[in-house]
């Protein structure tokens, strides 16, 4: 027997076995490959970022005894019937036709018991939204679909969409096979067939134009409803600060971990910046303008726990929205489902076939069966705790921090793990007073 | 004797505000808007029967979102007039900018002069009739509804065009993507002439040719790539 040593077989870095299956699904299938959710790769995130808490220099509140406040109030620049939240966290858009009638009414129940808002999506208001939030902010996308004056009057807030964290300066599309009878009526297509949601708004192009938009959407609704303009993270402080020349009452400002209901793997992961490093720009071209707390920052994309809020907060961010981690709390990707899960090829947790209308948790599908399984009464329960659990979290960290609201967090709280992060959002990496970039270094 | 609201002394909030509570009576009535001096968001948000004159030219998203009101232009028009209309009707005397009709669900948009590119973007529903001539780019992604040019129409007409029906009666300078020219049928005929006959246009349905989806890009095919 050859006693000669052997090399042990090196898998390559470059070429992964990952990798490796993409090239061959794309060999074999001739396509890209499309999915659900947000960018899936390692990268600096709030994970990155810790609290110092209270010391010598700072008193910290008493647990279940000192108050630390949570409300928010957005839309105070123009509008006269601001939004007023109990919470700093609201529910991210997402579509009617993504998304089942039974989820949007979880998402609707859910945020209203827990005092925040929902958001509708590409694809129009559901009477089941509507009816069950308390509070709903309307999309006003490029598609336009199942738009119309009397849902744009009867919202409490109006979201012009100009991009998404997950596809910034991307369109959608919604596969015809979830295109069922409701949701092609709704859109004013024929069922079954593939449905383009357009990259750029049919009326209008640029922020000169967009101001203009605004004053429409205004002069229509009496100038009661708040505008927020939410951005894709790409060019945080320009971006922020055309939003706010526009007239915007709220920017959204979504990073590359935001989800979107489905569109190309190579643009989830490739285009867009992280929000970790979308907020301080953001938070700058506000506070440059005199803005910042008068045009409200909500940050969304990637926030799964009461520290990220606090952290997000932390950054100069006034309210945080989350999509992903609320379909979660509902039950996507629910490991009781994994043996569906398998048989569709994935396994829960990595489940983002969400195009596909196969969805086994009933959230990300029209198919009535599946549908079914999602009880929205219940789901909005889950989804009502998670969002106290949220607020708990974070409100813990600000009373450590010697904070009576929520607000009042800043970055001189927070430190850094890592270069990157200390370099992203401008603190100091742990166990110094310096980040890359600082002035005077 | 008709209200008249001079917009040298009444703003434009005051404006809207009265013509959309005069909407709201359902009452039917009458107003001229005097000096609009292309003022932007001029009669939007109509929701209810009223007609209303403006007495000049205006600027963007004239008539925006317009439902059941016949709001008439006697002058032009600036960029997205009668966006989103639901019903009702809207006549510009003189020319229309970009984007008119666009997402239009219903009613009937009347341009007796030409409108630019982009006319009847995304329409979803509505009756555009064009007596002049329309822009490029024209119906991009139109889905359901008529856009009837009884001039000429430029370049990339009804790209990614769904449902919606095109009927020129001169020339076409180039079809997007997926458009492409069909028979044009006895019903078309029928729906051609009624159309002609509300707008008030000087042209017989049979000078008309009809355009619309080759329905190739409906479900996305990796063969068709090259044509977007």
């Amino acid at each position: 027997m050859d006693k000669t040593p052997r090399t042990e077989p090196r898998q390559s870095w470059t070429f992964s076995n990952s990798i490796n299956s993409e090239i061959r699904r794309a060999a074999e299938t001739g396509i890209y490959d499309i999915r659900g959710g947000g960018a899936k790769r390692r990268m600096p995130h709030f994970d990155d970022l810790l609290f110092l808490g209270a010391s010598m220099s700072r008193y910290p509140l008493e647990g279940y005894r000192e108050r630390c406040e949570t409300a928010v109030t957005l839309g105070t620049r123009f509008a006269k019937k601001p939004i007023e939240l109990r919470i700093p966290i609201t529910i991210a858009g997402m579509s009617f036709g993504s998304l089942s009638a039974n989820a949007k009414e979880a998402l609707g129940r859910g945020a209203t018991m827990a005092g925040t808002s929902t958001t509708t999506g590409d694809g129009g208001m559901t009477e089941e939204e509507r009816g069950h939030s308390e509070k709903l902010v309307y999309q006003y996308l490029p598609s336009r679909y199942g738009m119309n004056p009397d849902d744009l009057r009867r919202a409490d807030a109006i979201e012009v969409v100009v991009g998404q964290g997950a596809k910034p300066g991307g369109g959608g599309m919604l596969l015809g096979q979830k295109i069922t009878e409701r949701v092609a009526s709704m859109r004013d297509l024929p069922m079954g067939i593939d449905q383009r949601s357009a990259c750029r708004h049919p009326d209008w192009t640029g922020p000169d134009d967009l101001e203009i938009k605004i004053l429409e959407l205004r002069e229509i609704t009496n100038w009661e409803k708040p505008i927020y303009i939410k951005i894709g993270g790409a060019r945080p402080y320009y971006d922020t600060a055309l939003a706010v020349k526009a007239g915007a009452d709220v920017v959204v400002l979504d990073g590359m971990q935001g989800g979107t209901a489905a569109t190309q793997d190579v643009f989830i992961e490739h285009v867009g910046q992280p929000t970790l490093a979308c907020i301080r720009p953001a938070v700058k071209a506000l506070q440059d303008l005199g803005m910042h707390r008068e045009v409200q920052l909500v940050v969304s994309g990637g926030i799964r726990t009461g520290a990220d809020v606090a952290k997000a907060l932390a950054l100069g961010a006034d309210a945080v929205s989350i999509g992903s981690a609320a379909l979660i709390a509902l039950g996507d990707n629910d490991p009781k489902y994994e043996a569906e899960y398998q048989a569709l090829g994935s396994t829960a947790g990595a489940y983002d076939d969400w195009h596909e209308g196969r969805d086994p948790a009933g959230i990300t599908t029209q198919d009535p069966a599946l549908m079914a399984r999602l009880d929205p009464i219940a789901a909005g329960r889950r989804l009502r705790n998670y969002l106290n659990v949220l607020t708990l979290e974070c409100q813990t960290i600000a009373r450590a921090c010697g904070h009576n609201h929520v607000h009042n967090l800043e970055p001189e709280d927070l430190c850094a793990l890592t270069m990157e992060a200390a370099a992203m959002a401008q603190v100091p990496l742990a166990g110094t007073d310096w980040y890359p970039g600082k002035p005077g270094f | 004797m008709t209200p008249m609201l001079d917009m040298t002394k009444t703003d434009l909030r005051s404006v809207n505000t009265t013509l959309q509570a005069a909407a709201r009576r359902q009452a039917n009535e009458a107003y001229e808007i005097l000096n609009p001096r292309g003022a932007h968001a001029l009669a939007c948000g109509l929701d209810g029967p009223l007609s209303v004159t403006i007495k000049g030219s205006t600027g963007y998203y004239c008539a925006g979102m317009n439902k059941d009101a016949t709001v008439t232009v006697e002058g032009s028009a600036g960029p997205g007039v009668a966006e989103n209309m639901m019903s009702g009707m809207v006549t510009i005397e003189g020319d229309a900018s970009q984007y008119a009709g666009a997402t239009g669900h219903g009613g009937l948009l009347n341009i007796k002069g030409n409108a630019s590119s982009r006319c009847g973007i995304s329409m979803k529903g509505i009756d555009i009739v064009v007596h002049g001539n329309i822009g490029h780019m024209s119906a991009f992604m139109a889905q359901k509804g008529n856009l009837v040019v009884l001039g000429d129409a430029g370049e990339a007409l009804g790209d990614s065009l769904y449902e919606a029906r095109l009927f020129v009666r001169g020339s076409v300078k180039s079809l997007g993507a997926d458009c492409t020219e069909k028979e044009m049928r006895p019903e078309h005929l029928e729906i051609l002439a009624k159309l002609l006959e509300q707008a008030g246009a000087d042209a017989k349905p049979e000078e008309f040719k009809r355009y619309g989806s080759a329905r190739k890009l409906y479900n996305f095919n990796i063969d068709h790539a090259s044509e977007y």
